[in-house]
């Protein structure tokens, strides 16, 4: 069997009509499409035309998107450049103690500059609750960012409703829809978003390449200084076949997004039951409804979430963990501590994350080689062993 | 980010298990990740004639253990003593420097196996 690849959260394999649409602009599209000749102008059409598909895909106006460099910088600059931007109406922002490490690590970075954070909890599944949104809310808070589904338990946010109380009190909302965007329905203005972040490499696009969606009328101060590229708000030489890519990419995505969505959330809810009901002693983490219908996050007990991935990647499947062992901080996952699990229960998380590109014949594939991996290190456990005797062995 | 023999030691460990009649058993536990090491000792005239591990731990825990069995297996309990983290990280051609503190529980654990056999065997302890 070929190898099994279930770590879509963290990249995806690029989609062949996203290559296709990318090649010719290593090749006769070369030009700078700020460029005011014929060279330039055939590079600037690309990227209006990609300018306007990422727009459409999330019910937008060509003008409102600006693409970046992923992610990360869309969060970076949606939130740093909304905060400054509004610094003389006040210095409060609110988010949620899930975030991504880019929405987190910049709102820390801002609370070093003077800026007041709320970090709101989530409950047991992962999900922010509406009245803590309201109840955060000061005279001082000028954005409020918060995730449409997380990366880790792939929990699906109200985003909506968060948007609603947002606009009515005229605080800027920002969502990073980075998992989302690709995965679920996603439109700025049912969600009553000012900002959202996506990322072309999470959806079957090209790395290194993201937009913001920023609503007009919204005041962002620019984060990359330099040329007029991007209407004079984000400088440097457009990223063609990066934008293009992930144009193609999205486009496709939209397309196939109803039809995609059904077939994994059947894989997801097949991986699911099959790992509770096989394996003894697991838990389901984050919403078992309200999630992305690629994600599966489970603790499976007794395990170290390390040992788990390296036995499943000697047996030819890619997946990813939250245990403490796996991070360079050795912390484990600040969404697992976040949901209420013990150290020790996030140890043995493991995350599967699906796209359009897994079958049913690795969904059972995987059904069938993780109890015997989790068996085995199991059977090395001390910790299982003093289980079975009814002893509860912790490292403290 | 491993090493082959790191890879080699984690994924056929030797030495796993319990030994039914251990005569020093040390279990420790790094606070910090929360992973958890058992040693059991088989002592005979001295000489540690056999030793398995049980390990909940990342990659290297693992591997660590497993190594730190073959580095004892045979030698005398001053030996044993004498076992360090980096040369058990040494025989396994390196560790990432984030786990280096996993070879330090390979370390401790050995030690304080050897330590519970002299408990109960103090008489030994004086020819240390
Ligand atoms: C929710 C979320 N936000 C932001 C990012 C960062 O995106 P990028 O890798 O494109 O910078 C990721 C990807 O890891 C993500 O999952
Ligand atoms: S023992 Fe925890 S990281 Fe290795």
């Amino acid at each position: 069997m070929d190898r099994i690849y279930m770590d879509n959260a963290a990249t995806t394999a690029i989609a062949p009509e996203a290559l296709a649409a990318m090649l010719p602009c290593f090749g006769q599209v070369y030009g700078n499409a700020s460029s005011i000749h014929s060279t330039g102008r055939d590079a600037r059409k690309l990227v209006e035309e990609a300018r306007r598909k990422i727009a459409d895909a999330l019910g937008a106006k060509p003008g409102e998107i600006y693409f970046t460099s992923g992610g990360s910088e869309s969060d970076n600059w949606a939130i740093k450049g909304a905060a400054f931007a509004n610094r003389r109406k006040g210095n409060h922002i609110i988010t949620s103690s899930i975030e991504h490490h880019a929405v987190l690590h910049t709102c820390q970075w801002l609370e070093k500059q003077g800026f007041e954070v709320t970090y709101l909890p989530v409950d047991e599944y992962g999900m922010v609750r509406t009245e803590d949104v309201e109840k955060a809310i000061t005279d001082q808070t000028i954005l409020i960012s918060i995730m449409a589904a997380n990366n880790e338990i792939g929990t699906i946010q109200p985003v909506a409703e968060i948007g609603k109380i947002a606009k009515a009190h005229k605080i800027i909302f920002h969502c990073d829809a980075v998992q989302a965007v690709g995965a679920v329905p996603v439109n700025v203005d049912s969600w009553n978003v000012d900002m959202l972040s996506l990322s072309g490499h999470k959806f079957h696009g090209p790395k290194g390449v993201g937009a913001l969606y920023i609503r007009s009328g919204v005041k962002v101060e620019p984060f990359l200084h330099g040329g007029a590229q991007e209407r004079g708000k984000r400088a440097s030489t457009e990223n063609v076949p990066g934008i293009v890519g992930m144009a193609a990419a999205l486009e496709k995505a939209v397309n196939n997004l109803e039809e995609n969505g059904i077939r994994l959330t059947y894989l997801r809810d097949k991986l699911i039951k099959g790992i509770l009901e096989n394996i003894p002693y697991t838990r389901l983490n984050g919403h078992p409804l309200q999630r992305l219908p690629g994600n599966v996050n489970v603790s499976i007990l007794y395990v170290e979430g390390e040992a788990l991935l390296l036995r499943l990647d000697l047996a030819g499947i890619a997946a990813s963990s939250g245990s403490a062992c796996t991070s360079g901080s050795l912390d484990p996952s600040h969404v697992l501590l976040a949901i209420g699990l013990p150290h020790e229960v996030a140890h043995g998380s493991l995350r599967l994350s699906l796209s359009d590109v897994n079958t049913e014949e690795e969904v059972d594939e995987v059904l069938k080689v993780l109890p015997r991996i989790v068996s085995t290190l199991r059977s090395m456990s001390p910790m299982y062993d003093d289980f079975l005797q009814g002893k509860n062995l912790t490292a403290k | 980010m491993y090493s082959e023999k790191v890879m080699d030691h984690f994924s056929n460990p030797r030495n796993v298990g319990e030994i039914p009649g251990a005569n020093g058993v040390g279990t420790v536990g790094n606070a910090k990740c929360g992973d958890i090491m058992r040693m059991f000792l088989k002592v005979e005239n001295g000489i540690i004639v056999d030793v398995k591990f049980k390990t909940f731990g990342c990659g290297a825990a693992i591997a660590t253990s497993s190594m730190a069995t073959e580095m004892v297996k045979g030698k005398s309990l001053k030996e044993a003593l004498q076992l360090t983290n980096k040369a058990v990280a040494e025989a396994l051609d390196g560790l990432p420097p984030v786990k280096m503190h996993c070879s330090l529980l390979a370390e401790e654990a050995i030690h304080a196996a050897v330590e519970d056999y002299l408990k109960n065997h103090p008489e030994e302890a004086i020819d240390l």
